[in-house]
């Protein structure tokens, strides 16, 4: 599939040399059945790989993500959504995001450890993440589906979501997600300290 | 000390060199938390078959194909320039454990469970009762189940276990066969189904409601399955919802469904769906299987009997103890859902066999330095895919500790995947590289697409090794 092929190249070139992620509205096969991040799409050899090889090697700081196309974080102060992640080692991570940005595919793009194994259609787990309780509330309702996936995470709360249902608004500014520490490393009655 | 001649000087250097034994979850997420954890690490992922993915490629149901998108996160991992992955090495015959622990400074063992809890009972070998891992095996693809030929000519099947695997393999057997068509379901077992006059399954547990093994996505797809109708005894779930407040939130959601699919009164539009439902299923508590009954002149089972049970104590640690009554089930087709089993792939190792699992401390395999286990061989054949990552990156995690402590030496020098390819070589076994692998997966997916399916499965080693390696 040479179009796909050409596409995969051009974007890995360009995310390798400006170490960016393109905004999908400015690719060609966007919304196109070529577009290999289109949801119908299960086999995909996509950007997304090539974004989590170079992002895994990335530092978590922030502003190495601005973008020069386009759409960049900043330039829409309203757009602006400042959030905080907390990994499994308690590390806090502020991050800049924007409205509209997905929450799991917003850590990866950080570096931050927070797995999508079936890749954000609720059939796993494993974005698991609490979220700040002065947000939770703000966040719609789960779908029954985001609940039956909960259900099977190791360390459930109260104020349990998974990752890949969030999707950033204005509202949730300030939200804070705390990366479940399932390690033997977690207190022995369960207790995980609620982030501050 | 330098090996001028042989070259080795080029290739052979101080990064850690770990091999892992499994392509499945349990072997990639391990492989992939060390990769990241350690930029000088550098890894060989061994795999019995040709083909990569262990469970996610052949016991994950054909009809949950989001279940399966984590093959792109092992994708990534297996083509990292610091993993190899070696198909078609048959761990334990072609090359030992031992000779794996010369090469490398450490060996993860993550070769899962291939083996069956047998039930135990007279006519458990009488034609017309399989295994449900053979025959998930056999829709799936697993090579050495294609023969299975699944007698599917009679109307009642049994299941014994009430896991996720035992709702599997109902649903197969129920779903309308315009779903499957679209999946990436064998051909044969398609065809098979197509022609399936299978069209009641009663899914039997030991112990009752409370403690079903299964998860509420997997009941929620039965509920609403096109074409079919549950099939449950109210009495069964007597006194079941007046203890449901004290639960625990998956169990409370899982049982309520179950409650509200027994007992209560469903709405016209539902109860129009059910009459016009040509299939049903049904779970059955209480019951452990004693004998399956044949008829006498074709020696086909005929029927199963059961033992009845009741229950002492309460909640996960409730006990089923047999009350003296029996009751016989008529049915032609008995699938044993009892549990997997690890097997032992190396006398050398320490193995536990009532429980079926390498004896480790957090992944640190006993009395065996230098080797590791994750997956299902270290914690026992339960668990979804976020669990055995769970398991895995805990596997890595004592690793990492073991070489920064020196309890882990990595200051040698180790020959890594040269000596063992080369080893490989002279006993005339051919690894298949990823990029063969690739081939494969090309092949599938254009088979595949000609009849609207993800792919068509190659379905024995043969053809894959000739796609791979011509």
């Amino acid at each position: 599939m040479a179009a796909s092929a050409a596409v995969r190249t051009s974007v890995g070139l360009t995310l390798k040399l400006s170490r960016i992620i393109p905004d999908c509205s400015s690719c060609p096969l966007y919304g196109s059945k070529s577009c290999v991040r289109s949801a119908t799409n299960s086999q995909r050899r996509s950007s997304q790989d090539t974004f989590r090889i170079i992002y895994r090697h990335l530092q978590t700081s922030i502003g190495l993500y601005h973008s020069d196309d386009g759409s960049s974080n900043t330039e829409d102060p309203d757009d602006v959504v400042n959030v905080v992640y907390v990994d499994r080692t308690g590390q806090r991570i502020p991050v800049q995001a924007k409205v509209g940005d997905n929450v799991m595919y917003l850590a990866h793009k950080h570096g931050i450890d927070l797995e999508g194994a079936c890749e954000a259609s609720l059939a796993c787990s494993t974005c698991h993440v609490y979220v700040s309780d002065a947000h939770f509330d703000k966040l719609p309702e789960p779908d029954e589906r985001e609940d039956d996936m909960l259900d099977m995470a190791a360390m459930l709360q109260e104020n349990s979501r998974l990752g890949c249902q969030i999707i950033l608004t204005r509202e949730l500014d300030g939200m804070e997600l705390t990366l479940p520490k399932v390690t033997r490393n977690f207190y022995v009655d369960g207790h995980v300290p609620k982030p501050h | 000390m330098l090996h001028l001649v042989s070259g080795q000087a080029l290739f052979s250097s101080c990064s850690p060199k770990v091999c892992v034994v499994g392509s499945g979850p349990g072997g990639f997420y391990t492989a992939q938390h060390l990769i990241k954890a350690r930029p000088d690490v550098e890894l060989d992922i061994y795999e019995r078959l040709p083909v990569p993915f262990g469970l996610v490629r052949f016991g994950v149901a054909p009809d949950h194909p989001e279940v399966k998108n984590v093959i792109n996160t092992f994708t990534q991992t297996a083509k990292h320039s610091r993993c190899n992955f070696y198909g078609n090495v048959n761990v334990g015959r072609d090359v030992t454990i031992n000779e794996l622990k010369e090469a490398y400074h450490a060996v993860v063992l993550s070769y899962g469970a291939e083996g069956n809890r047998t039930m135990g009972v007279p006519g458990e070998d009488l034609a017309g009762v399989y295994a449900a891992k053979d025959f998930v095996g056999w829709y799936n693809g697993l090579p050495n189940c294609r023969e299975l030929n699944p007698d599917l000519s009679c109307e009642t099947a049994v299941i014994l276990g009430q896991g996720n695997v035992a709702l599997d393999v109902a649903r197969i057997l129920l779903a309308p066969i315009s779903m499957l068509k679209s999946t990436d379901i064998t051909q044969p077992a398609l065809e098979a189904l197509a022609q399936s006059q299978v069209r009641r399954v009663l899914i039997v547990g030991r112990r009752g409601p409370l403690q079903i093994a299964c998860t509420i996505k997997e009941i929620r797809e039965m509920v609403n399955l096109p074409g079919t109708k549950p099939e449950m005894l109210p009495a069964d779930f007597e006194g079941i919802s007046e203890v449901l407040k004290d639960v625990p939130r998956p169990r409370k959601r899982l049982t309520e469904l179950m409650l509200k699919t027994a007992l209560e009164t469903p709405g016209e539009k539902e109860l129009e769906r059910r009459k016009s439902a040509s299939r049903s299923w049904g779970f059955r508590f209480f019951r452990s299987p004693v004998e399956v009954l044949a008829e006498p002149r074709t020696n086909k089972t005929s029927a199963i009997r059961l033992a009845v049970n009741r229950l002492e104590g309460s909640g996960a640690d409730a006990q089923a103890v047999l009350t003296g009554e029996v009751e016989d089930v008529t049915c032609g087709l008995v699938i044993s859902s009892i549990g997997y089993r690890s097997l032992l792939i190396d006398p050398g190792l320490p193995f536990d066999s009532r429980k079926a699992i390498i004896p480790n401390s957090m992944g640190r395999i006993q009395h065996t330095p230098g080797v590791y286990c994750s997956g299902w061989v270290k914690t026992g054949p339960t668990g979804v895919i976020a669990t055995t990552m769970n398991n895995s990156f805990d596997t890595a995690r004592s690793m990492m500790e073991d070489m920064d402590s020196g309890a882990l030496d990595v200051s040698a020098v180790k020959s890594g995947s040269q000596s063992i390819t080369a080893l490989l070589r002279g006993r005339g076994v051919k690894p298949v590289t990823f990029a063969d692998w690739e081939k494969i997966d090309s092949v599938e997916t254009k088979k595949g697409e000609a009849e609207g399916k993800p792919r068509e499965k190659l379905l024995s080693v043969e053809e894959m090794l000739q796609v791979a390696q011509t």
